[in-house]
């Protein structure tokens, strides 16, 4: 996949030059500002030119969904998160959004109709995966990752919270890769200790950091990739593996960077 | 006169029984009732499947084979041998003496078969679980909450179920001898595993037969009906209440969080818009809290939820925080919910000056849930620990402002630059610079 001819329309764009937003795709805050998951986000525009989807951001125009301000109790701030976002992609006509985060993907697919909200969501894994299914996308025979041990980290938000267990999987599995689960896997994958605002805090006294028990088990798989979905997870595990001073020989990545390397 | 003596004693056993039993449900639900109305949405059709698959078919207890089959026996066993309680009861008042076996006849010897094959098998599985309750160190067992009381109630339990049944095995094992005795023992045929233990019983006289038959049948009655009472200061409850509560199940999707409607109102006017949904009236009289402080603040669901719970310790054994020794147990959340609802059903509707927030529950514990559903995905009977935590971090959000300083900086950054980080707000769109100014072509061409 090269780099050149990438397009990144606003919704505001669009709209000027009269045309209509088939897919919105949300970054969310992580996507536009952390370092490390900015990559991400890269990969994932990158698939959407490379596959000719005709999508558009909302820019400087999105705001957090507000996930984190709900789940650390503060209701007011979430609805008006809630409330903005809604304002702006209802006056956008937005129909369909896609979004690599599972937080978002559960606030705006869950949470938002009760407000207002009326939109399809579906998660980059599904997204992926449907584009694969299609045949739009197809990795390479000699992909890097063909072969190789990968063990898959469910997020909690996708997972439990939306029985999306399969989808990134099923992403993996187009790279011929031997997908190795960890023993707590799916329904009962332990999650990485940043979901309901943890991300946002220490963690209370305790005798582990979750992180760290979780990434012990992805290393005990024996993989050299741990692949995941979410962008708090992302760097949970990514943090795990520094601690296990392993930064060298595994690396943590987002499916849609480990797919975006292999077309 | 005196020949009712006995069936007399027997009605007044029953009636008192039955009274303080009913005195109990009467608290019970008098507890459930503190909490707020609000059922979650469901078909009939989806509820009546779901309680059939969870609760009657036990389909969540099936993820770990060895205690949801010897569970499965105590179940079945214990539904089906109480249908013989109907028997004892019509005996009991009517002073006869197995009143079924004439008309059954056959039947009858197959049926009791089967209870006693059943009676075996609970006590057995009773054993073994005894076992792994004491013995075995299962650390869901061990934990901080289940020292004191809810041990020992859970030993009880199992040592009253193995006495019980033990008891049902000596009045068949007497009965028979006394068939060969005496007429008025109308013939059972063969039970199987009471006639293993005739050898033990042989060498009494007839009239300490008579006396051990008798016991036997007093103490099983008397120790069902008092089962039933103990049932109910019991975490045992969940044998009745699971029906109830996995009728009551949620079945929207778990990350989900509950919207609340008080605050959307007072959101649209801050933002001077309309509410779509129509002005909801103002709340006459007392300002509801916003969240949960205390169990009137909950749903009526959750506190249903606490009284069903088996303290089984499924959802804690998933707990990310506990298993990584933060303080914070599901588990201890849902007793703690049902201790404080009893305590005030109990003491009429003072308040003692405590609440669930801080005498039950700590923040400590609240804030260290990452709100991953383990638990509710974990719980056989489908109850919902987490919808507590949140409903109560609400509270301390909006009524104390208490959360962590982390915290609340992330809600400051929200609120002033949109992000839970601190970054400009204009800063949002820079990620794509790498491309548009890259040379690439950066917005759309005709
Ligand atoms: S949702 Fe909270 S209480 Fe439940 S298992 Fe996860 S961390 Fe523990
Ligand atoms: S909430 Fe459910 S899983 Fe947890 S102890 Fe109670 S019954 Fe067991």
């Amino acid at each position: 996949m090269t780099d050149n001819k990438i397009n990144i329309p606003t919704a505001a764009e669009l709209t000027a030059s009269g045309k209509e937003i088939e897919i919105l795709f949300w970054v969310g805050c992580a996507g536009s500002f952390d370092d490390r998951y900015k990559r991400v986000t890269e990969a994932f525009v990158k698939i959407l030119n490379h596959t000719e989807t005709p999508f558009a951001v909302l820019g400087e125009e999105e705001t957090c969904t507000g996930d984190p301000a709900r789940r650390a109790g503060n209701e007011f701030l979430f609805q008006m998160q809630a409330i903005n976002n809604i304002q702006v992609m209802n006056g956008y006509n937005i129909k369909k959004i896609v979004t690599a985060c599972p937080h978002c993907f559960n606030t705006i697919k869950n949470e938002y109709p009760e407000l207002g909200g009326n939109f399809e969501v579906i998660h980059h894994s599904t997204f992926l995966q449907q584009l694969i299914d299609e045949g739009k996308l197809k990795p390479k025979d000699g992909n890097p990752f063909k072969g190789k041990k990968i063990t898959y980290h469910d997020s909690c938000y996708l997972g439990r919270a939306n029985n999306i267990y399969e989808a990134p999987r099923k992403v993996l599995e187009s790279l011929d890769a031997d997908l190795t689960e960890m023993k707590r896997c799916r329904s009962k994958g332990l999650c990485c200790g940043a979901g309901g605002a943890q991300m946002f805090k220490e963690a209370e006294k305790g005798d582990k950091e979750i992180n760290v028990e979780r990434t012990e088990e992805a290393l005990s798989t024996g993989a050299k990739t741990i692949a995941a979905a979410c962008p708090f997870c992302l760097t949970m595990m990514s943090d795990g593996v520094k601690n296990q001073g392993r930064e060298n020989d595994v690396e943590v990545k987002d499916i849609a960077e480990i797919l975006g390397s292999s077309i | 006169m005196m020949e009712y003596v006995e069936q007399i004693i027997f009605l007044g056993v029953t009636v008192l029984f039955v009274f303080l039993i009913a005195k109990r449900v009467g608290i019970i639900r008098k507890a459930i009732g503190l909490g707020k109305p609000g059922m979650p949405q469901g078909t009939r059709s989806q509820r009546f499947r779901e309680m059939m698959l969870v609760a009657f078919g036990q389909k969540k207890m099936f993820k770990n084979f060895l205690p949801a089959f010897l569970h499965l026996f105590i179940y079945v066993g214990f539904v089906v041998i109480n249908i013989e309680v109907l028997e004892f009861i019509i005996d009991g008042l009517a002073g006869t003496h197995r009143i079924f076996a004439p008309y059954l006849a056959g039947f009858y010897t197959v049926l009791m078969n089967i209870f006693e094959f059943l009676a075996l098998s609970v006590l057995l599985a009773c054993v073994i679980f005894l076992i792994r309750r004491n013995v075995l160190s299962i650390g869901r067992f061990r934990s901080r909450e289940m020292k004191g009381w809810p041990k020992l109630d859970g030993n009880l339990i199992l040592i009253i179920e193995i006495v019980l049944m033990l008891a049902i095995l000596t009045m068949n094992a007497t009965d028979q001898l006394l068939q060969d005795r005496d007429p008025y023992y109308t013939e059972t045929g063969t039970l199987l595993i009471s006639s293993t233990m005739l050898s033990l019983f042989e060498g009494m006289s007839t009239e300490a037969l008579v006396f051990t038959e008798r016991f036997a049948w007093w103490f099983h009655i008397v120790g069902i009906l008092g089962f039933a009472l103990y049932v109910t200061y019991s975490k045992h409850l969940h044998i009745f209440l699971s029906f109830v509560n996995t009728w009551y199940s949620r079945f929207e999707a778990k990350g989900k969080m509950e919207n609340m409607s008080m605050v959307t109102n007072e959101v649209y006017s801050m933002l001077g818009l309309p509410n779509p949904a129509g002005d909801t009236p103002p709340v006459e009289g007392e300002i509801p809290r916003f969240g949960a402080k205390d169990v009137q603040d909950l749903k009526s669901k959750n506190i249903l939820d606490a009284y069903s719970c088996t303290e089984c310790g499924r959802c804690t054994a998933e707990c990310p925080a506990n298993q990584t020794g933060k303080l914070l147990s599901p588990r201890a959340i849902m007793m703690a919910v049902r201790d404080r609802a009893e305590e005030l059903a109990k003491s009429g509707d003072g308040e003692n000056g405590k609440s669930l927030l801080n005498d039950y529950i700590t923040k400590e514990e609240l804030n260290a849930c990452t709100s991953c559903n383990a638990c509710v995905e974990a719980c056989p009977v489908n109850i919902n620990p987490l919808e507590i935590i949140l409903e109560m971090r609400r509270y301390i959000s909006m009524e104390e402002s208490g959360s962590p300083a982390s915290w609340n900086m992330m809600f400051q950054n929200i609120e002033t630059s949109f992000s839970p980080w601190k970054f400009a707000p204009t800063d949002r769109f820079k990620w794509a610079d790498k491309f548009n100014n890259g040379g690439a072509e950066t917005t759309v061409t005709d």
